[in-house]
């Protein structure tokens, strides 16, 4: 996984409430293995395409402006719903590197750090005034630094974000929750030589 | 010992699996002795353990049980629905072939549901710490084990056999009393969930306590743990006793010997110490409950089936009226509508909630007593396991539904959520066994009424939502 320090980029601003995980990838693209290359087209499919197929205007990341954002700007209940961990891969495969969102499902947000992807609790006020700002100046970039905790807005202003401490450094270290776990190992078998000898029978 | 905290069940539980604890997030690394991984989404986690080249920590806690996808209409990987479907449940087997891991494959005659087989199997114990990628793993809490669905995490715990979890928090719901004849453990979770509402179990491990739940049989158990999810609680889970302990006595993966008797001496300080403190608590008289049926996109939107679709008109709170003002729609309802007035389409007897042979003997006992009455509408019945199937032609349960003209499916979730290709038509209304009414959750534009399996089987006979009760006339 890269590791994610500091990321100045473009940000594309959705002010959409209960983004849910089927909106961020439709339910039949499930199946899809995470290296199919067609993946960063499964990201927000059907609200980025019309019947038809043809792009719809509408969407954010359709404008040119914002194709090459590798941070989102989201709303309030980002991510709830389904516990699909794909909704993540495709943000990851998409290319977007941090999230923000005043909430997050509970499960989104821990796929999201499981993927090497960034998400930020900004408060409800912070975000509207962030999400403004990128529609007054489309392709306009934001810097988030995790080291620091904080994201710097178009015009220079720092919002403090928490973030617990195992997730941040796996996001630090670009490490898997997996690595980070398996460092632990000594304590994992003392455990497990503990609990064989107490409940042989499990 | 005498100062010490009165914990509960699950306390202790989370406490005797607690490895390490996390000083900044407050989580506890604890030690799985159960991964169970359906044919859905386990490819990404077995994609993950090869890239980064991580061995399986403990491949015989782990077994895979291929079910969302299971044919109805056969039981073959040829019966698969497509392609994509037939890959996936091919590689869950390559997959557990590779890492050791043990198998109930199609044609295995143990194979089935999940959170029907592993009970079955006595893979599920008083005890225990149990995950799978399903959130209906919460159904294994009536063996008294802790037991919940986890998102993506299914890599992880292959890699470390551990979790990181945050601590959750108690809640007692204690049912007390006799419940009355036709009122069975799917009407009293519903009603649970009624008082509850769907969220009202939110970051809580529910153990259901009292007469009525003791009384219940373990198959009544499973059904009920299997519905927590429905309250938005994580867990559900109910003491071990010795209803629990002849349940499990001499099932293939069961400890025996020695090792039986040191498991029962330790099952039987699981229960709940007397003091302990939970931090909320529900009691329910069962005797004043009826069967029950559902009217909305929760299990919480339930009324007794001699009820009547509520009016939103008369909620006051704004976000919930126009929720239900939404549910009537897309229900096809109206207000003040009685339920029993309501005429359906289909029927579907199964699921993990209902799939077990105590539910299909429930629901033929109602087309016994319906004498050579056919059913109305198409009517699925699958069996959660192929030992349940077996059981259930052993006692000529089949036959009884087949001369009835129901369907009788080969074991897997099925219409439950419809993934396997067995799905309900937009518009059409389906009385189901099985434990969600979400939108769109048995295809898209399904109106799903849940219900036990006795009331599913008299609406199919009659063609509209039913009171059982009309069919067990003299036996009171
Ligand atoms: S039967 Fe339904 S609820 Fe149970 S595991 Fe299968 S799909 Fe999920």
């Amino acid at each position: 996984m890269q590791p994610f320090t500091q990321l100045t980029a473009i940000a594309a601003p959705y002010d959409r409430l209960n983004v849910d995980t089927d909106q961020i990838l439709p339910a039949r693209f499930l199946l899809k293995r995470r290296t199919d290359p067609q993946y960063p087209t499964y990201l927000f499919r059907d609200l980025r395409l019309n019947a038809d197929s043809t792009e719809s205007p509408d969407f954010v990341l359709n404008h040119p402006a914002y194709r090459a954002a590798q941070i989102f700007v989201g709303n309030a209940n980002f991510g709830g719903g389904s516990s699909r961990e794909a909704a993540a891969i495709a943000f990851d495969r998409y290319g977007i590197r941090c999230v923000i969102a005043v909430n997050f499902g509970d499960i989104f947000y821990n796929n999201c750090v499981k993927n090497g992807i960034l998400p930020v609790r900004l408060s409800d006020a912070t975000t509207a005034a962030i999400r403004n700002q990128l529609h007054a100046k489309p392709g306009s970039t934001l810097t988030v630094d995790l080291p620091a905790q904080n994201v710097t807005d178009t015009e220079g202003h720092q919002h403090p974000f928490e973030i617990d401490g195992f997730s941040k450094s796996c996001l630090i270290e670009g490490a898997s929750q997996i690595d980070l776990t398996l460092r632990r190992l000594p304590e994992i078998e003392a455990f497990e030589q503990r609990y064989r000898a107490a409940m042989s029978w499990a | 010992m005498a100062a010490i905290t009165p914990r509960s069940m699950f306390e202790k539980i989370w406490d005797n699996h607690t490895v390490a604890k996390d000083e900044n997030s407050g989580e506890a690394l604890l030690f799985v002795d159960r991964l169970i991984l359906t044919d859905t989404s386990s490819f990404h986690a077995f994609d993950h353990l090869r890239a980064a080249s991580y061995p399986v920590r403990h491949p015989k806690k782990i077994f895979g049980e291929p079910d969302h996808f299971a044919a109805s209409r056969g039981a073959t990987l040829a019966d698969v629905a497509d392609e994509e479907r037939r890959t996936l449940v091919h590689a869950l087997g390559e997959n557990c072939a590779e890492f050791g891991l043990t198998h109930f494959g199609l044609g295995d005659p143990r194979m089935g549901i999940s959170h029907v087989v592993a009970p079955e199997q006595g893979i599920t114990l008083p005890g225990l710490f149990l995950l799978c990628g399903d959130s209906h793993t919460s159904t294994h809490g009536a063996l008294g084990a802790l037991a919940f669905g986890i998102g993506g995490q299914t890599a992880h715990i292959m890699a470390t056999q551990c979790i990181w979890q945050r601590p959750l928090k108690n809640m007692r719901v204690s049912v007390e009393g006799l419940r009355a004849p036709g009122v069975t453990a799917k009407d009293v979770i519903l009603a649970i969930i009624n008082r509850l509402g769907p969220a009202g179990g939110f970051g809580h491990v529910i153990e259901y306590a009292g007469s009525a739940i003791r009384a219940m049989s373990v198959e009544e158990r499973l059904t009920v743990c299997n519905m927590s999810i429905e309250a938005g609680a994580r867990s559900g889970m109910i003491a071990p006793d010795e209803t629990t302990i002849a349940y499990i006595q001499g099932r293939p993966f069961a400890p025996f010997g020695e090792q039986w008797d040191k498991a029962v001496a330790y099952w039987k300080t699981l229960p709940s110490d007397e003091d302990t403190r939970f931090d909320h608590e529900l009691t329910l008289d069962a005797s004043t409950l009826s069967p029950m049926v559902s009217w909305g996109n929760t299990a919480a939107d339930v009324v007794p089936v001699t009820g009547h679709v509520p009016d939103p008109a008369t909620e006051s709170n704004t976000d919930r009226r126009s929720s239900m003002e939404r549910a009537l729609d897309y229900m096809g309802l109206k207000p003040g509508t009685a339920m029993r007035d309501l005429t359906v389409d289909q029927v579907f007897i199964g699921s993990c909630t209902n799939g077990r042979i105590e539910d299909l003997r429930a629901a033929a006992a109602v087309v016994t007593k319906a004498r050579g009455q056919k059913a109305r509408v198409p009517a699925l019945v699958v069996p959660g396991s192929g030992l349940v199937k077996a059981q259930a032609e052993r006692e000529g349960l089949d036959r009884i539904f087949k001369a009835a003209g129901f369907d009788w499916g080969h074991p897997g979730c099925s219409m439950c959520v419809g993934t396997n290709g067995d799905t309900v038509a937009a518009g059409k209304r389906c009385v189901s066994t099985s434990n969600r009414n979400f939108v769109g959750r048995q295809g898209a534009g399904s109106r799903t009424h849940l219900a036990s399996p006795a009331t599913a089987a008299a609406s199919a006979l009659t063609g509209r939502v039913t009171d059982v009760r009309e069919f067990m006339q003299g036996d009171i």
